[in-house]
Order: C-alpha cells, then structure tokens, then sequence
C-alpha cells in the first residue's frame, strides 16, 4: 500500500471539507473494498477519510411512509440483524445477510456499496428493485439517477451519500447465485411489487454496466405476477459481463432463472 | 504518521505507526502478538480475524488508525488464568486443526458466532457462518464439530450459571 493520511471528521460537513481540500482523498467508509484496493496498489489516495464516527450516518429508523432509513454507514450486518427491516423489507435484510462473509458484514456499509457501484455488488438491485431514494449531502437521487455505470454513479466528486431511503413494497424477494468463493452476485434479480401496485425486475451482478431493470418482465409481472410470467423472457447476452466466472450467455440464462426464483419466493 | 492506541485484551497498547498500517501488522509487530496470521492478505482466508468492539472483523483489511480507540481481543486475548476457552478446548478435544494456520481465525469466527446466536447454532449454520475462513488443510468437518460442541457446552455453562 502506498503512504496515504489518515482522517476522523466527526460530522458530515468536515468530511465534505476534507474531501473537498484534496483531488486525490477517497472516503472511507467500511473499507472492505477500498483497503484490498488500495493494498493490491490499485488506489493510491493521498487521505482516506473514515466516516464511521458520524453520528449522522448511523442508525436505521422507520419513516412516516411505513419505509425505511438506513443511515449510510450502517453495516450490512446491522441491516441483517434489523428488527424494523425485518418486519418491513424482509427482503432486505436478506439480502444484506448474504454479502459476503461475516467478518466483512460487521464492516462493510451500505453508503460504501452503493458509492462504489461494484457491478457484482448485491445492494443496487435492492435500491433499483424497491425505487429507493439517495440521500446526499446536497440533494435526493432515485435510485434509477444515482446508478449510471459500471463503477460508476451520479455523486459530484465532493458528494457524500448520507442515507438511503426504502418504502416497503407488498411483496419483494431477492435471489442470488453467487461466485462459491467470493459471494459476490454472478447473477441476482431483485423482483417487487410496490405498495402502488408497480412492479420492478431489477437485476445485478451480470450486466457490464452494472444494475438494469428488464421491462420485459416487469410488464409480465404486472398482469400476472408468478414465476410462469417470467420464464419465457429471455434477455439479450449482448450487454452481459463475461469472464473466467460464466459467460455472457450463461449469465444471461442466470436472469431468467434467477427473476423465476425471486417471483416465486415473494410468494 | 499517527498516534494509535488501541486496548488489546485488556491492556492498553499505543504506538506511532504510519497511516496506512493495518492492524493486523500493529498487533503482530507493535504489539507482538503473533497468534493472529497473515493467510491471503486479500481479505478472503480469515486467518486475521480478531474481535473488534466486540465484532469480528479481518485484521488485515483494517487500518491500524481506523481501530483507534477501540477495544480487540485476539486468540491470545481468549485464555484465562492459563485455562484455555471452550471454543479451544474444544477445537483440542474434537482435532479441529491440521497443520494449524487458519486456527485463531477459525476459533476467533467462532467465538463470535457462537456469541451471536448461542445454543441455536445448528450444523449448517456453522458451515454457513464460516464462508469467510478458509482451511487449506480442509479439515471443515472436525471444525464444525468442534465449534458445535463448544457452543452446547457454553450454553450448559450459562444454563448451569442462572
């Protein structure tokens, strides 16, 4: 790891200095993928600046709506364990519960996810799946802005997501196949239908762009929201990542089957 | 560089370390405490897992900075008065090791599933909470006996206690 300068801001505006100050800073949130980056010489910043001692950023707390607040550097193990998100998004504690391994589920945060936009990464599908909203330190993004690329979002350089803001669907499921070594997703479909009836198919870990709805299914899950609804859509292979893990037809295939698996087990 | 101090079972320990040193190398040359391993050093094998603030997390995907304050506990930490903890007894009693490297993490994985879900840990939860530790040996199987065994006898423990 190259020399870098470590920093403790204790609100969100003096992270926002700090990261302002320096074109090479990076937030440092859970750092589960920051630091490997960072050892394998891959990121050099000149100043990690550590948000896990901002009170502003913690805590998950039910919102008026009969959603959820999840602060960004609550854990994904706090998600997991969360009585509210338990009761309200079952769907979403279980897939926090499924990131990785335990020891980087006390660490990882959702705010670090989701800013990182790692294309295998679980909570995108979440986010785009429920029609969640980002909150930052200068404004609201949907879900569908805040996603735009691989590895990449809308965040301005000196923007730091504050917390993320789920309303509780009627029914939603997540399912996953994950890499056997790295649990990342190599194919996860987050399917809902929303307290307004909408339906949403978002699908993370196989695209090369990162998270993608499929309106396909999404119109075929309206009229019939079952498992039958979705097995005859195929998707295209020609926007799929493709790499040692599967090929672009095989994660394709995984859309399928894994959007039939999420659709049935919302039930 | 930074000024670090950080209570390491039980004993505050302070060092001037330079940022970017993890804690899994402020514990095993600062503080001297080589029970906790380097495996991978890619954040996948679990051989550096120690308690931080009572949570277990991998050493070597930590700053040292970042553990600033807080509270580890590692397999050195886990022994009293020279009598080994359950969960090492345990792994002693049920040949839960073969050549022994990926053990204090296995062990520090353990105590902290154990912890989290107490006489409810069933076989396959084991297997499931163990995705972050490898053994190379393969030696899973007498592992999970081991940690299975180690948490009936603590809840007998607890039970015998109230």
């Amino acid at each position: 790891m190259y020399e870098t300068n470590y920093h403790r801001p204790k609100t969100v505006a003096d992270a926002a200095a700090l990261l302002a100050k320096s074109d090479e800073a990076k937030l440092l949130a859970g750092g589960q993928t920051l630091i490997p980056t960072m050892k394998q010489r891959l990121a050099a910043p000149s100043d990690v600046i550590d948000l896990r001692h901002i009170d502003d950023l913690k805590g998950i707390t039910e919102t008026g709506g009969g959603g959820v607040r999840i602060g960004a550097a609550v854990t994904h193990a706090e998600v997991a364990g969360s009585e509210t998100v338990r009761r309200l998004i079952p769907a979403l504690a279980s897939l926090a519960g499924e990131i990785g391994d335990p020891h980087v589920r006390h660490m990882g945060t959702i705010g670090g996810s989701i800013a990182n936009n790692d294309p295998a990464a679980d909570y995108p599908g979440a986010l785009v799946g429920l029609n969640a909203t980002v909150t930052t330190n200068k404004r609201e993004l949907s879900a569908d802005d805040f996603f735009t690329g691989l590895f990449e979002t809308a965040l301005e350089p000196d923007e730091i997501v504050t917390a993320v803001t789920f309303p509780a669907p009627e029914k939603a499921a997540y399912a996953k196949y994950p890499n056997p070594a790295s649990r990342y997703s190599m194919t996860g479909v987050f399917a809902a239908k929303l307290a307004d009836g909408s339906v949403r198919v978002a699908v993370t870990g196989a695209g090369e762009d990162g998270v993608f709805r499929v309106a396909e299914m999404e119109q075929a899950l309206s009229s019939n929201w079952s498992p039958d609804a979705v097995a005859g859509v195929k998707v295209s292979s020609g926007d799929m990542l493709s790499d040692i893990h599967g090929s672009a037809d095989y994660r394709a295939n995984l859309v399928t089957v894994m959007a039939k698996r999420a659709v049935a087990a919302a039930g | 560089m930074a000024t670090v101090t950080i209570t390491v079972n039980g004993k505050k320990r302070s060092a001037t370390v330079e940022d970017r040193t993890l804690l899994v190398s402020f514990l095993r040359e600062n503080a001297g405490l080589t029970g906790t391993h380097v495996g991978c050093d890619t954040s996948q094998c679990g051989a550096c897992v120690v308690h931080v603030d009572g949570k277990a997390v991998k050493a070597c995907t930590m700053l040292a900075a970042q553990a600033d304050g807080s509270e580890v506990v590692t397999i050195e930490g886990l022994a009293q008065s020279g009598e080994l903890h359950p969960v090492q007894a345990a792994f002693h009693e049920h040949h839960g090791l073969q050549c022994g490297f990926c053990t204090p993490g296995m062990i520090m994985a353990a105590t902290d599933m154990i912890n989290r879900y107490g006489a409810k840990l069933d076989e396959a939860t084991i297997r499931r909470e163990l995705d972050g530790n490898i053994c190379r040996c393969t030696g899973y199987h007498n592992i999970v006996k081991a940690i299975k065994a180690a948490a009936d006898a603590m809840a007998g423990t607890a039970q015998a206690a109230e």
